[in-house]
């Protein structure tokens, strides 16, 4: 009997490890954002949702063969970003935080109740199943690999644009002076709308991979809202590496939390560390900024 | 200022003597409704003045519907005990996350998305615990008003609105004091610390923080008891309007649409808010599901690009410019 | 090269220019010397269009420029090395430098005035991967020098390049101005540094509250009785 116990457990580690991978895209997309920008997106779950949706519709009512819709998602979700911030964010760029914050949860509203009247309230599935692996009496959804094996090549690739283009050092630079790079010739405007397309992008890349495991409803950026925001705190706001450290210590919460109780206590108990270490690490795990 | 005083106390009575000219009973409920939620969003507002902006509000809220109706249907324990548990729970809640932002100074974004985080779990704990409270159907206090009676104090059940409007009055008139005791005590201590410039920092920051604390907990246990009074007079609680980012964001947003740094800016939000949702509700609601709520997201994004003091504050500004916050 | 008729410039409510004229030849070196809140520095942010012109003129090889963008004076070969050097702290030397090189010319050239700049400062090179912000004053000034130079200008702006460093640092800054100089740039300094920055320019000119009140090549700013008296404290 323990044998077959360590065995479920190390199932769970293992699926917290795929899951980690995951969450990490999640909250590069809004350190990202933050980062550069000093706005945190309170609706970037519900872009995801908006990119899980068109790749349902496009794939599943339209009949487009899924690596179309895919490039569909990450190219509509990064206009959808951009178009966000120029004209939600830009305006409300000179305003206290707590209108950005507001705005930004105003655009949730208007997000999830677009796809209430364009779809209706109905769980929608994909109707996509990739064969499962299985090693020894472990078994792991094919999905959950595939996703978190492209998170990787995603985080990857951003933190090779960030360190080895112009652009990238350009995105890099702006949030530590914005002021003088105009000296340099670079347009701090459009730096933005690049950012925030490229962190819409990232959420549209993250919809594929979660419409591969979950099925789309208005609210289902509820399940993943908080706790990217979470993460993103606990990694520090800002800090990409931290960010991607803390979702795979946040996932493995979830998931051994989920597999010794039931599922959803594994957020409870991940909200739970999270209040436990800001008495211990308040700026966060590996803050470089000085508590905001 | 005495003259404001004197247009209020007339209002006041107007407002006071309004139910027994006997509008209908929708009317009434509206001016019920107005009066809680004016309540609540003051309550939220008395720490959202001073810079602490809890995006997670809906869990004391929450925490209060949830427990007075739990123990009422569970244990047969009277809604006024109840509240006394809902408000030490929530109390405990506030400090916990309350007490290290403080101490270690985090604001801004930092605690806007830790409170954002906790008025979810304490949905997803209400949903969790589906034996015990009905998950996502909701709960329903069990009735209290058997063989014709009308009215139950030890329940806390009252069939005739009218009991409620003058119960949601009082206590409307109660938050409106606590923020004008808490603006004098506030612009006391800042006066002390812009004077004791010279003093050590740590006992300025022991009492800043402190004073913060203090603010936060009072903030908290005053939602909770809106959220107590929620419970007894909808005789029905659901986690998605008593708990969530939904209802904390629509908190939020009713304050500043009336006005943040105004007494009765966060009444203006909620009769705005209230008017605003009924009349979506009865001109498109049910024809086609969601757009309600499309053009509220959208007017939310609107006002706050192009009226960020809020409709009162900016009333104010061009009435009486330099007025500044804080005006009656 | 650089002309500039009639300059107004300011910022909300302020006005710190007023009709400034000065000209700045091919080769040439040229200092803007005055007091402080003389408006020196709203004239070079004027003329990087970091801030908006009241009115005047701005000319660039006899080409108007003061209705562009900030963002487009640099392809004009307009560098400016900012007050108080402003590198990006966070950013590698190295990675300072690249930003200096942004402009789709510059990135075409960039192996090869990197070579360039760590020549002119070894020190740059040795520190290639440290973080800006850790470097001494000094050093941050050969960086943000350097970074100016990535995108091979044919104008440098320097603004007020000895504030708040060292005696012996200054010193080596200005020997680093006086060989840009030898080598042909052509340099507009701004400073409060009379004595020194007058003898490595070619001509200079007086500013003072937001007007020229003298002009002359430098030698002669440097004898001028006015100018030592209210500058050298002679």
């Amino acid at each position: 009997m323990p044998q077959v116990f360590d065995i479920f457990l190390l199932e769970a580690v293992l699926n917290g490890l795929l899951l980690g991978g995951l969450f990490a895209l999640l909250s590069l997309g809004l350190n990202l954002i933050f980062g550069v920008i000093d706005v945190v997106w309170i609706c970037y779950a519900e872009l995801i949702m908006v990119g899980m949706y068109t790749i349902w519709w496009l794939h599943t009512q339209q009949g487009l063969p899924l690596p179309l819709a895919f490039a569909a998602s990450i190219a509509f979700v990064g206009a959808l970003g951009a178009a966000l911030h120029q004209f939600v964010i830009r305006p409300v760029l000179a305003a206290e935080p707590i209108n950005q914050l507001l705005v930004t949860g105003g655009v949730l509203f208007l997000l999830q109740a677009l796809v209430t009247v364009a779809f209706g309230v109905e769980f929608r599935n994909l109707g996509v199943r990739l064969p499962g692996v299985n090693a020894g009496e472990m078994s792991f959804s094919g999905s959950r690999i595939v996703a978190f094996a492209v998170a990787m090549v995603a985080i990857a690739a951003t933190y090779f644009f960030l360190n080895r283009t112009y652009m990238g050092t350009a995105i890099r630079a702006i949030s530590q002076d914005r002021a003088i790079m105009p000296l340099m010739g670079v347009n701090a405007s459009r730096v933005y709308l690049l950012t925030s397309a490229i962190g819409g992008a990232l959420a549209g890349l993250a919809a594929c991979l979660l419409v591969l495991q979950y099925d789309v409803h208005p609210a289902i950026g509820l399940s993943f809202g908080p706790l990217t925001f979470l993460i993103c705190v606990l990694g520090g706001l800002g800090n990409l590496i931290g960010g991607f450290l803390a979702a795979f210590v946040f996932a493995q919460l979830i998931s051994v939390g989920g597999f010794f109780f039931q599922l959803e206590w594994g957020y409870v108990i991940a909200f739970a560390f999270f209040i436990a270490t800001m008495f211990w690490r308040p700026e966060g795990l590996l803050s470089r900024r000085k508590a905001r | 200022m005495s003259k404001s005083r004197i247009v209020f106390a007339v209002l006041l009575a107007a407002l006071a003597v309004t139910p027994l000219l006997g509008p209908g009973k929708y009317a009434l409920h509206l001016m019920v409704m107005a009066l809680l939620w004016s309540y609540i969003y003051t309550s939220w507002s008395i720490m959202g003045r001073l810079g602490m902006v809890s995006f997670g509000h809906g869990a004391f809220l929450g925490i209060g519907a949830y427990t007075v109706v739990m123990l009422w249907n569970l244990a047969g324990v009277s809604p006024w005990i109840g509240a006394v548990v809902a408000v030490a729970l929530t109390l405990v809640v506030a400090l916990l996350i309350g007490l290290p932002c403080f101490r270690f100074k985090i604001v801004g974004h930092y605690f806007a998305l830790v409170t954002l985080a906790l008025s979810e779990v304490t949905r997803l704990i209400i949903v969790g615990l589906r034996d015990h409270t009905g998950g996502s159907l909701g709960l329903t206090p069990k009735p209290a008003l058997t063989d014709g009676a009308t009215a139950s104090l030890s329940a806390l059940q009252f069939e005739d609105k009218a009991v409620w409007f003058y119960i949601v009055l009082l206590f409307w008139l109660g938050a409106l004091w606590v923020w004008h005791r808490v603006d004098r005590s506030m612009n006391r201590l800042a006066l002390q610390a812009i004077s004791e410039e010279e003093d050590a920092a740590a006992s300025i920051g022991i009492d800043v923080t402190r004073a913060k604390l203090t603010v936060t907990l009072i903030s908290a246990a005053m939602t909770c008891l809106g959220g107590v009074l929620y419970a007894q007079y909808q005789l029905y609680v659901n986690p998605e309007t008593v708990s969530g980012i939904g209802i904390s964001l629509q908190m939020v947003f009713g304050v500043i649409a009336g006005g943040l740094f105004v007494m009765l800016g966060p009444t203006v939000g909620a009769v705005f808010l209230l008017l605003l949702s009924e009349s979506l509700r009865v001109l498109i609601g049910n024809k086609v599901l969601g757009v309600d709520i499309t053009l509220y997201g959208l007017l939310l994004v609107v006002f706050i690009i192009y009226m960020p003091k809020g409709i009162l504050g900016t009333v104010l500004q061009r009435v009486a410019p330099g007025s500044g916050a804080a005006a009656k | 090269m650089l002309t500039i008729n009639n300059l107004s410039a300011g910022y909300d409510g302020f006005q710190a220019c007023f009709g400034v004229s000065l000209e700045v030849k091919a080769g040439e070196s040229v200092a803007v010397i005055g007091p402080n809140g003389a408006g020196k520095t709203t004239l070079l942010r004027a003329i990087s269009k970091l801030i908006p012109t009241q009115g005047g003129e701005l000319l660039m090889e006899g080409r108007r420029y003061d209705h562009l963008p900030a963002h487009e004076v640099t392809a004009l070969g307009i560098a400016q090395v900012p007050e108080g050097r402003r590198l990006f702290p966070r950013l590698t030397v190295e990675d300072n430098l690249r930003m200096g090189a942004f402009l789709p010319s510059a990135r075409a050239r960039f192996a090869e005035r990197l070579e360039r700049v760590y020549a002119l400062f070894p020190r740059m090179k040795e520190r290639r991967a440290q973080m800006a912000g850790t470097l001494s004053g000094g050093e941050q000034q050969m960086c943000a020098i350097g970074r100016a130079l990535m995108s091979g200008p044919k104008l440098l702006l320097l603004d007020e390049p000895s504030a708040g460093l060292a005696p012996l640092v200054v010193q080596s800054i200005f020997e680093v101005v006086k060989k840009m100089s030898a080598e042909g740039y052509t340099v507009l300094i701004v400073e409060q540094n009379v004595q020194q920055v007058l003898r490595v320019v070619d001509r200079a000119y007086l500013l003072e509250t937001g007007r020229i009140h003298a002009s002359g090549r430098a030698a002669e700013l440097l004898a001028d009785e006015a100018v030592r008296r209210a500058y050298l404290g002679m």
